[in-house]
């Protein structure tokens, strides 16, 4: 039985009527990745064992009739959630050894609700990055290309599921890390409205920013993953007790009548060609299927990424305080005593991004450069959320490139942190604003996907993704498969 | 002395809350526990856990805030400290900074023209303990992360002290308040009320404020003083000489009596203070501070004018019965029981107070309750005992538990008041003594206390002594 183009409901089915076992799908899995990942470095580790013994009780729930609505699917998740007992490094030498003793809250209600563990996915160190090449796990290659990037820093995340490793995955997204590596890789991501998934055991890079969601082959399988994660989480303050809408029910309401916002700031010169066309092409699509399409303005875009990354990297070097060698992780033994315990740790644990972050943040939280960084970029932000919601007054969403450029090559642009910073140009808005976008297939550059940003207002992910299916049951960008034997 | 300058100290104190569980997670704050069993991966710092705020330490701050006149911020914000040291898990301690829940209180002290003299508070603030570093051993210095995460309300103090002496009497009214709320055990060895004092000199007349020292973290009131006229001296004597005061941090030594620099102006923290993404702003409505103000109970001032409005007792005896809230509350207790209030005061300040303390007993576990004192205070008042019985009576309950009655009853203490039977005894005792009847006839009137107390003895101390008297006036003019 050939699993590649179904979906997880699919699967469940089959798994049901005893058309195939969790066992048998698990075992699919781990001989792909066995198969494949020497190539792809997509895993960072791999659960054989236990995967392969939590399918053995999730058929034993399926034949009792006792299943959940995710038992026997077999998922990864980025290495940056606890799981309680299997390492979790999340990209960093200074963690290379750490077990965590919980479970991350969204991890735990995937395993609660029958979903198989098959490993932890390759990601950029404390998810700083845009290409994956930020780990201390190596970078990972795209499958549609292995000289190419597959985005960052969920790469692992999205790489897996190009390469048939597994069915769906749970990434973070700061500022792109979802919908970036999605679009590189021809999958489906999705980042929810920040609030809505909790971040509790989430390890963090920007907590303002940090975002937890699904990545999957199909708008389907990412709108049934996002009803398994999301909901309130007494655990995160910042989680938002509102009610989870049932995101399969009204997926397939299509989008007649709906109005589609093109945010004028988004399709500038520069664009690559065939990132224009395919969009362009896909809003033709949405315009044949019965939507109005009009022009927006969300006037404060040029100033996001500076936004973000001062916002991001202030944060952050406060979140990797705790990495002091202290506690837990990685110690480098020194002379100098305590401080010169501290700097070697820190010196040898860290990889040069996230110095280079650290470093940016703790600067632009300085006495006497506060004002002028942290808290001019906090102003901007807000500008950046007003440009949204008042976007939102005009239209039920927008449409937007996902990144500028198809995955570009390793090592292109690991030299230039700032053009590295640009290709989150169209994702990072969306973080600052702390709503809802998800990427999905619209096209191909050559060889390799072009990703379509659907980006929604607060909470209503219900929209964007009804939006999504209405596409996807019109073209075939999804049912691509990356040519990787 | 020091005539020239004037002293201005301003004041930082560290009130811990008396919560069952940390601030941020739900571990418990129990003192003295196994090293790092009462921990989590909150309290821990562990990658990925995040805080969640306690409403109880909210709910106390409100309540000290109103306790000192401040103003509650209907918004306020957690901040982040950002500082290393292996006492801190995450490497920043959550506090509030630009946003504190309350500001701009102030405390009336008495100043020593025996005045009142108000002491500004400028704000009141939560935040989180550290931890602490056990050091020593061969395996070097270990941390224990107990105390980690426990609430902190932090009080500071306007810099409106002149003296050690108002510094001192600020500190003891801040104390008498949070223990009197019910927010802090006052425990002071323990840390539980810990104290930064910030001291300088200004020539006498000078508006703008001198350099200033920080004495860090002293702990009982006596160091306090000591600390601060120790800086005092020390500044003095460095003006004197034409030197200047360095603004640095400076940690007092109780037992030589010194303070030394520990750290510069120049190797202060920059702690870049920025709010805490990981929890949302605390909003606190009119309704809750209204519920928390009508809980509020009573305030020792308060408390100490009434009493000697309402009950017209002595203000040295108002004062020490509402000075610590379970005397205070021991006293009304017993004046409902027992509605003479000098009477209840009397007893309170001699046989209560002197029994808890010399045998180290808090008023909370005082053996005789307020019904078994009143019980015995009755019994005076209706003459089945002396009131110098009633102090062996009162040894007998705190011993047994016993009633008043139940203990006069077993010991055969109730005091005669049968006239035949106490007029028998003086009639044997006048026969026995009739040379010295003869000159109390006569007019020797200090010999009535010798016959009073023949009767008393033969009695045992059961006669009642006011009969004896009217008994011995009639045998002199039959």
């Amino acid at each position: 039985m050939s699993f590649s183009q179904m979906s997880i409901r699919q699967l469940q089915q089959a798994l049901r009527e005893g058309k195939t076992s969790a066992v048998e799908l698990t075992r699919a899995c781990l001989a792909r990745i066995a198969a494949t990942d020497g190539r792809v470095n997509a895993f960072v580790t791999v659960c054989d064992e236990t995967a392969l013994a939590a399918a053995a009780e999730a058929d034993r729930q399926l034949a009792a009739g006792q299943a959940g609505p995710l038992t026997g699917i077999p998922i990864a998740v980025k290495d940056i959630f606890n799981t309680a007992g299997v390492r979790t490094s999340c990209g960093s030498r200074i963690l290379e050894n750490y077990i965590a003793p919980y479970d991350a809250t969204a991890f735990a209600k995937l395993r609660e609700q029958g979903a198989i563990l098959l490993g932890k996915l390759n990601m950029d160190e404390f998810a700083m990055g845009s290409s994956n090449e930020n780990s201390a796990n190596g970078p990972v290659a795209n499958p549609w290309d292995l000289e190419r990037v597959p985005g960052g820093s969920s790469g692992g995340s999205a790489a897996a599921l190009a390469a048939g490793q597994t069915f769906a995955t749970l990434g973070t997204d700061t500022g792109g890390s979802i919908r970036q590596p999605a679009s590189f890789c021809g999958v489906v991501g999705l980042k929810p409205t920040y609030g809505r998934v909790s971040r509790y055991g989430v390890i963090a890079y920007a907590s303002s920013l940090d975002q937890v969601g699904p990545l999957a082959h199909f708008v389907e399988d990412a709108a049934l993953m996002l009803g398994a994660i999301a909901g309130y989480d007494p655990a995160d303050s910042t989680s938002v007790d509102c009610p989870v809408p049932d995101y399969l029910a009204g997926l397939d309401a299509g989008v007649k009548g709906m109005k589609i916002g093109l945010p004028r700031e988004y399709f500038i010169e520069g664009l690559d060609p065939a990132i224009k066309q395919a969009v362009e092409a896909a809003i033709e699509v949405y315009r044949g299927l019965g939507a109005e399409i009009v022009e927006v303005s969300l006037p404060h875009t040029d100033y996001a990424v500076a936004c973000y990354y001062l916002i991001a990297m202030a944060e952050a070097s406060s979140n990797l305080a705790r990495y002091d060698g202290v506690r837990y992780g990685v110690r480098q033994q020194a002379e100098g005593g305590l401080t010169g315990m501290y700097e070697q740790t820190r010196a040898a644990g860290f990889g040069d991004e996230v110095k280079r972050r650290i470093m940016l943040g703790t600067y632009a939280l300085s006495s006497g450069y506060y004002d002028a960084y942290y808290l001019k970029a906090q102003k901007v932000r807000t500008l950046i959320r007003e440009d949204f919601l008042k976007a939102f007054k005009e239209v039920d969403l927008l449409l937007t490139p996902v990144a500028p450029t198809a995955a570009f090559k390793l090592g292109e642009k690991t030299d230039d942190p700032l053009q590295m910073y640009l290709s989150d140009i169209f994702t990072i808005p969306v973080n600052l604003a702390g709503t809802c976008a998800l990427s999905l297939p619209c096209g191909m550059d050559g060889q390799l996907p072009i990703g379509l940003q659907l980006i929604g207002q607060p909470f209503d992910e219900v929209r964007i993704l009804q939006a999504a299916k209405a596409y996807e049951a019109e073209t075939d960008w999804h049912k691509q498969r990356a040519p990787l034997d | 002395m020091h005539s020239r300058y004037e002293v201005v100290i301003g004041l930082e104190v560290h009130v811990q809350l008396t919560t069952k569980t940390k601030i941020f997670c739900g571990c418990s704050t129990a003192f003295g526990q196994q090293p790092n069993s009462q921990t989590c991966p909150v309290c821990l710092g562990l990658p990925g856990a995040l805080p969640v705020l306690n409403q109880q330490v909210v709910e106390y701050a409100i309540r000290a805030g109103l306790a000192t006149n401040c103003q509650i911020a209907p918004r306020s914000i957690f901040a982040r400290k950002n500082y290393f040291y292996p006492d801190l898990p995450k490497g920043y301690q959550i506090s509030q900074f630009e946003l504190p829940i309350t500001e701009h209180g102030w405390l009336d002290i008495d100043d020593a023209a025996g005045g009142k003299k108000r002491i500004g508070i400028t704000r009141i603030h939560m935040e989180e303990d550290a931890g602490k570093l056990l050091h020593g051993g061969k395996s070097g210095s270990r941390v224990d992360l107990n105390r980690a995460c426990t609430p902190l309300l932090e009080v500071v103090s306007e810099p409106d002290m002149r003296s050690a002496d108002e510094a001192i009497e600020y500190l003891k009214q801040l104390h008498q308040i949070v223990v009197y709320l019910g927010i802090c055990d006052g425990n002071l060895e323990e840390g539980s009320f810990r104290c930064d004092a910030n001291v300088s000199l200004r020539p006498k007349g000078q508006v703008e404020l001198g350099t200033r020292a920080e004495l860090k973290n002293i702990n009982s009131f006596r160091f306090i003083k000591q600390a601060i006229e120790y800086e005092v001296e020390r500044q003095a004597e460095l003006l004197d000489e034409g030197g200047k005061v360095v603004q640095e941090t400076r940690l007092f030594d109780a037992d030589t009596g010194v303070s030394r620099s520990m750290r510069g102006k120049e190797e202060a923290h920059d702690y870049r203070y920025f709010p805490d993404p990981d929890l949302v702003p605390l909003v606190v409505d009119e309704a809750w501070v209204e519920r928390v103000r009508a809980e509020l109970p009573e305030m020792p001032l308060v408390k100490r004018q009434r009493y000697v409005e309402q009950f017209e007792l002595p203000d040295y005896d108002a004062g020490v019965l509402s000075a610590e809230r379970g005397v205070a509350e021991y006293f009304e207790a017993l004046v409902s029981l027992h509605p003479q209030p000098k009477v209840c005061s009397n007893w309170m300040m001699g046989e209560v107070m002197r029994a808890l303390n010399d045998k180290e007993v808090a008023i909370a576990d005082c053996p005789v309750s307020p019904e078994l004192l009143a019980g015995l205070l009755g019994r005076i008042d209706d003459n089945t005992i002396s009131n110098k019985m009633a102090k062996t009576v009162f040894e007998e309950i705190w011993q047994t538990g016993k009633t008043a009655d139940q203990v006069i009853d077993e010991k055969g203490l109730k005091q005669v008041t049968d006239t035949g039977a106490i007029e028998a005894i003086l009639d044997e005792i006048i026969a026995a003594n009739q040379g010295q009847f003869e000159e109390l006839k006569a007019g020797k009137d200090k010999l009535t206390g010798f016959f009073v107390g023949q009767v008393m003895k033969l009695s045992k101390g059961k006669a009642n002594p006011g009969m004896v008297n009217q008994l011995i006036q009639k045998k002199l003019t039959e």
